[in-house]
Order: C-alpha cells, then sequence, then structure tokens
C-alpha cells in the first residue's frame, strides 16, 4: 500500500450528493483482472461525450466540456471535494483503485458510505469527514479561488489552506492512520496474531463443527 | 444489559482487539466470484502465501455469464474480457481450491447470493463475506453477513479474518400485515424511501415485527439484500421457525445429531427484550403500497398511487439539484402520475428478486396475459440452475412463455448488464433489481424499481399499473 503522510495539493470539486461507485467507474471496466488502468475511466459517463469501452483508446475519445474535471484549472488534481455519502453503492474496489491511477490522494466529503471507506485505506487513498459547513466554505474557495490548494496532514490529522488561515481537524482511528503512515500491509500485520486465529479456529471447531468443515 | 443480535454474532467471531477498538474478526464463509476475486489471488500469489481455509471458499460465476446460448458453451462468451475473467475464476479454483465450485454451466450454477442459501451454504451464526455489496442478503439468516472489496478478499482468503469495527445497532421494525399485492420488495424500497441511501450508514440494521416475522426466508433475503442501499453493509433478521424450515436438508445444512445441536444454538440467534439499539425506526405494514422508483437513486421513490415530485418544492438546494438531474436523466417531468409512465423493458431477476417466489408471484400475474406490443423485452432471469428447475417443474416456463416474456438462463444479467444483457441509451425498463443509479443497466438506460409482481404488470400493461388492481 501507498504511504500516506503530508499533502499539498490541487482541489477539484464534485458538486453532487450520493456519488455511487457505478459513476465513478462504470461497470463494462469491471473486467479487468489488474489493479491499475482505470484512471482515464474515472467518471468514464460523464467524462465523455462517447459510451466508452475497456480497450479503446481514451485520450482520442470526445470529452464532455461541462464536466468539472475536464476544466484546465482543475488538472493535476490530488484533492477531491465531494458531498454527502459518496462512494454509496457497489462494493469495487475499482472505485479507489481509478481516483488514485487518476491522480486523487484525498477525497474530502461530510459522509462516505461504509464500504467505499474501507476499500479506500486499504490502498492508500486518504478520505477526510468534514461538517457540512466546512465542506460548503471549501466548495466556495474552491470555485472562487482558480489553483485553490490545501495541505492534508495526516499525522496530525489537519485539512488546512496553504496560508494556515483555516486549519480544519478530522478524525481517524488510530490503528488505520498507524497502517496509512507506514504503507503497511495489513495481511503482514494481521498474521502475526496467526497463533490465535487458529486456536479461535480450533475452538469453534470444536463447538460448532458444521462451520468450519 | 441484553445484547442485540449484532451483539451476539460479532461477540463470538471477534479473534482480537486493538486498543482503538479495531478487531479481527473470523470469518466462516468466504463466498467468491469473478469479478472482485482474480486481484485478490493474484496478491496472493505474488505474496507467496496460500489461502487459511479452503473449506470456507463457495465460488461460482454470476456477473460476467451469459443467460442464453449455453449450448454454445465457453465459446458463447463473445466478449474475450468476460471470458478471462471466467477462465482466471476457473484456473484460480483449480490452483486454489475450495468447499464447492459451480462454475459457468453447471446446473447448481446461479447468483452468489442465491445458491448460499439455497445450498444450506449460509446458515445462522455465521459470518459470511464475499467481494459484492449485496452479500447483506445472507442476514436473513441471522448471520453477519457484508460485502467487501478485493482487498479484503485477499486478507480473508489469506488470514480467515476481516479488519473491522464494530457498527451501531440499528433496528427498523414493520408491524402490521401487508396488504395483497404488497412484497418484501415494496417493504425494503419504502424502508428506503423513509431514512435515505445514507439512513444506515455505519449500522447493521435488524429488520423486526410482525411484517417481517411473516415473510419467507425468500422475503426476507429481498429486504437484506436492500440494507447496503439503505447504507448499511449487513442486514439481519433474527431466527424463527422460518428460517429452521428453511434450512432443513439443504445439501450443506448440518444434519442427524449435528442438526439438533446447531438448531438448539440457533434459537439464540435473537436479540435479547432488554437489548439496546442505537437508533430505531418503525413503519406500519399496512400503509406500505406497491412501490416504483423515480429517480436514479433507490430513495428516490414512490408509491404507485403517486406521482413525480416536483422539485420546486424542495428547499434544500443540494437535494433539490439532485432531483432536478434525476429527473433530466430519467426524462421525466414532475407531477406526472406514476402509472402514465411508459416502459420499454422489464427485467425479472437479480440477487434481489430471483428466487422462486419471486418468479410465482411474477408468473401469477403474467398467466393468461399477453405481454403489451410496445415492450421490446421482458425477461425473467432464474437467480440459479436449481432455481430454473424447480420453476421448469412447476410450469412457470411455459405462463412466461406464453406471455411473451423471455425465459433465460441464471446470473447477474441486467442488473449491472455486464454480459450481453443491457438497456441502450434512453431506454425505460421496469426492473426487480436493487440499483437505479445512472447507467447501472446500460449507459444512458434509466431504471425503475419494483417488485416481480408490479414488473409483471408493467409488461403487460406497457406502463405502471397498480397490481392490486388486476385482478
Amino acid at each position: 500500500m501507498e504511504k500516506f503522510s503530508l499533502l499539498n495539493g490541487l482541489v477539484a470539486p464534485m458538486d453532487r450528493a450520493n456519488v455511487d461507485t457505478d459513476a465513478i467507474i462504470p461497470k463494462q471496466f469491471l473486467k479487468s483482472i489488474k489493479r491499475t488502468g482505470y484512471g482515464p475511466n474515472l467518471f468514464d459517463a460523464w467524462r465523455y461525450t462517447d459510451h466508452g469501452e475497456p480497450g479503446m483508446d481514451h485520450s482520442k475519445r470526445p470529452k464532455n466540456p461541462d464536466f468539472v474535471l475536464n476544466q484546465a484549472r482543475y488538472q493535476g488534481a490530488q484533492i477531491l471535494l465531494a458531498r454527502k455519502n459518496f462512494g454509496c453503492g457497489s462494493s469495487r474496489e475499482h472505485a479507489p483503485w481509478a481516483l488514485m491511477d487518476d491522480g486523487f490522494r484525498c477525497v474530502i466529503a461530510p459522509s462516505f458510505a461504509d464500504i467505499f471507506f474501507n476499500n479506500s485505506a486499504k490502498n492508500g487513498l486518504l478520505l477526510v469527514v468534514l461538517s457540512e459547513a466546512d465542506i460548503d466554505r471549501l466548495f466556495y474557495d474552491v470555485a472562487s479561488f482558480p489553483g485553490f490548494r490545501l495541505i492534508v496532514d495526516l499525522e496530525k490529522q489537519t485539512v488546512s489552506t496553504t496560508d494556515a488561515s483555516r486549519v480544519h481537524h478530522f478524525d481517524i482511528d488510530t490503528f488505520r492512520k498507524y497502517c496509512l503512515l507506514n504503507g503497511l500491509d495489513e495481511i503482514g500485520l494481521t498474521l502475526r496474531h496467526a497463533d490465535k486465529i487458529r486456536a479461535f479456529e480450533n475452538q469453534r471447531t470444536m463447538q460448532f463443527p458444521w462451520y468450519t468443515r | 444489559m441484553g445484547q442485540t443480535l449484532y451483539d451476539k454474532l460479532w461477540n463470538s467471531h471477534v479473534v482480537h482487539t486493538e486498543d482503538d477498538g479495531t478487531a479481527l474478526l473470523y470469518i466462516d464463509r468466504h463466498l467468491v466470484h469473478e469479478v472482485t476475486s482474480p486481484q485478490a489471488y493474484e496478491g496472493l500469489k505474488i505474496a507467496g502465501r496460500k489461502p487459511w481455509r479452503v473449506s470456507s471458499v463457495v465460488a461460482t460465476a454470476d456477473h460476467n455469464t451469459p443467460t442464453n446460448d449455453w449450448h454454445l458453451g465457453i465459446a458463447g462468451i463473445t466478449d474475450p474480457i468476460s471470458r478471462l475473467q471466467i477462465e482466471t475464476l476457473d484456473a484460480n479454483m483449480r490452483e486454489y481450491g475450495a468447499k464447492v465450485y459451480f462454475p459457468f454451466l453447471d446446473k447448481r450454477q446461479g447468483i452468489v447470493h442465491v445458491i448460499g442459501p439455497e445450498n444450506g451454504a449460509t446458515l445462522p451464526g455465521m459470518t459470511v463475506v464475499c467481494g459484492d455489496s449485496h452479500t447483506s442478503t445472507h442476514g436473513a439468516f441471522a448471520c453477519l453477513a457484508h460485502g467487501i472489496g478485493t482487498s479484503e478478499v485477499e486478507h480473508v482468503l489469506a488470514t480467515q479474518c476481516l479488519v473491522q469495527k464494530k457498527m451501531q445497532n440499528m433496528r427498523v421494525t414493520i408491524d402490521g400485515t401487508l396488504g395483497r399485492g404488497v412484497t418484501a420488495k415494496d417493504v425494503v424500497l419504502a424502508i428506503i424511501g423513509r431514512i435515505g441511501t445514507a439512513g444506515g450508514t455505519g449500522c447493521a440494521i435488524e429488520f423486526a415485527g410482525s411484517g417481517i416475522r411473516g415473510l419467507s426466508m425468500e422475503g426476507r433475503m429481498t429486504v437484506c439484500n436492500m440494507a447496503i442501499e439503505a447504507g448499511a453493509r449487513a442486514g439481519l433478521v433474527a431466527v424463527d421457525e422460518t428460517t429452521i424450515e428453511y434450512l432443513k436438508g439443504r445439501p450443506f445444512s448440518p444434519s442427524g445429531v449435528e442438526w439438533e445441536q446447531a438448531v438448539a444454538y440457533w434459537r439464540t440467534l435473537v436479540s435479547d427484550a432488554d437489548a439496546k439499539f442505537d437508533r430505531e425506526v418503525t413503519l406500519r405494514a399496512e400503509e406500505i403500497v406497491p412501490q416504483v422508483t423515480w429517480g436514479t437513486s433507490p430513495e428516490m421513490v414512490m408509491g404507485i398511487d403517486g406521482a413525480v415530485p416536483d422539485p420546486d418544492r424542495e428547499k434544500d438546494a443540494v437535494r433539490r439539484e439532485g432531483m432536478e438531474r434525476a429527473l433530466a436523466y430519467m426524462g421525466l417531468k414532475p407531477r406526472t402520475p406514476i402509472q402514465d409512465i411508459r416502459i420499454d423493458k422489464v427485467f425479472i431477476g437479480s440477487c434481489t428478486n430471483s428466487r422462486i417466489e419471486d418468479l410465482r408471484a411474477a408468473a401469477a400475474v403474467a398467466k393468461g396475459r399477453r405481454v403489451a406490443a410496445t415492450i421490446k423485452v421482458a425477461m425473467v432471469v432464474p437467480g440459479s440452475g436449481l432455481v430454473k428447475a424447480q420453476a421448469e417443474k412447476e410450469g412457470l416456463d411455459r405462463i412466461f412463455r406464453e406471455a411473451g416474456f423471455d425465459w433465460r438462463e441464471p446470473g447477474c444479467s441486467m442488473c449491472l448488464a455486464m454480459n450481453a444483457d443491457r438497456l441502450e441509451p434512453g431506454e425505460r425498463c421496469a426492473s426487480t433489481s436493487n440499483r437505479n443509479f445512472e447507467g447501472r443497466q446500460g449507459a444512458g438506460g434509466r431504471t425503475h424499481l419494483v417488485s416481480p409482481a408490479m414488473a409483471a404488470a408493467a409488461a403487460v400493461a406497457g406502463h405502471f399499473v397498480d397490481v392490486r388492481k388486476l385482478g
């Protein structure tokens, strides 16, 4: 997993609630058996005016000029500002893969769907929850100031404007934070408890043999 | 203080807890399908790891599989990328193994959330995971079941555990008796309409009350299936006689003395009378009418006797814009009566509504009637080979065919249109699936979620009608 510590990144706005994972990465791109290469198809149905399929040369497809991420001022954005319940719907991990493949390292929203939240953490995509009021203000900032950037400091758990005039604190589980800061392989961490897992399993098999057969 | 059903399931699976409450949860059953597993098996291989307990894995190919021309075999899958994904699952099963694998073309193949329960591979008291959000379905059996991502699939394969934080307890109580023609699908759509698509975020929702206890296991699965559409990763229904009766004699259900022991334990899988829930919501069964979604989120739902809402009457700006965007996408005008919405296609199937009871309900409406001439295609896709065989034994296939429906082979099909079954841009569909998101059933396609009986009624009429008035 990619480490996350400090990010000073350009912010792009996605000003709609309940953005679902079907919108983030449409199903035709789920046929790939790889973890990479999804970036050009992030928000595919909104991003292009034609219908996309795997195997196309996406650089040659007609882009939708009205789609926010196609605007010149948001090219190279690493922080996505979003509305409530971002990432709802399907459990496809292709959603965080696509966001990261397109260069995003952090999404800031008032709330996230649970499965998307877990999937993102496992890939080093930091999800930050701020209040609706703070998010409203940030949407205003992004719209008003071309080139608007934010500094996300995971160690300090803060999101701040580059001039430090505003600093928002955010919460994160200490375990998740530890894994993100160190880019740790969670499987390796879990296997440190292999003896405990085996003991639990043996006990369970004795008590309820029909579950582990 | 008493424990909720969720508390009991959680407590009986915790292997280890970190200081911040993050826990390692032991996983009993791991359902695997072709779309979210290839990267997980690849990760396992790269790291040189082996699956922890192969007997936990029940696998099938369902998302990409075609629903016609099975006599052509694997060559019938014309999309080479779809075929590669199915062949990759075959290869992974050969290399790593499973408790049981129902490959494409097997007579027990089907949608992963249909085959688990019908084979008794989903049992009360289990933890069940799958790289698919509709894993919440299995909670109908009082097991802790939720969808996971591909990294978690790999994690469960390698460690038999999932890293989890405990969720909150939410209870949705439906008291009373459902009216004639009102089904489990209408119940869950009405719940989502009430609490919203984020209403259950961070929670496990237990569905309770006489309106839920009166449902069959099929109906309970429909309700739990869409818990995720209310934001909850897990839905739950307590064990009762209906649960136990359903499981008796299933291929992987315990038998003999073990059956008696299991049933004794399963009967404890109910919330204690004095258990505390963090959130409670109550609906009256009698007030629920057949539901139809009008927008691009399952919470955008209305009773069949209602009309498309008017965004001008919505005060919240973000919500208003969402409604306007949804109506533009759906090609609908505010205040249009739901019954005036004409449709092009009908899809009866998906992990929400493709079980035998669903097909019986749809067939009861279709019997002796004809699909309207304006309908381009009305397809019925059974949830599994076993459901299909049962339906054919009961003559339901003949009823559907005589009424002008397509009778297909099992799979996920047009619920998410990864195979060849899909909507064309602008086409409008009455669908028994679970998501009406933009493009879900095909780019530009317009989805209205309904029950199987309502879908069949719409197929016959060519537009939405109140199935209660069909007689």
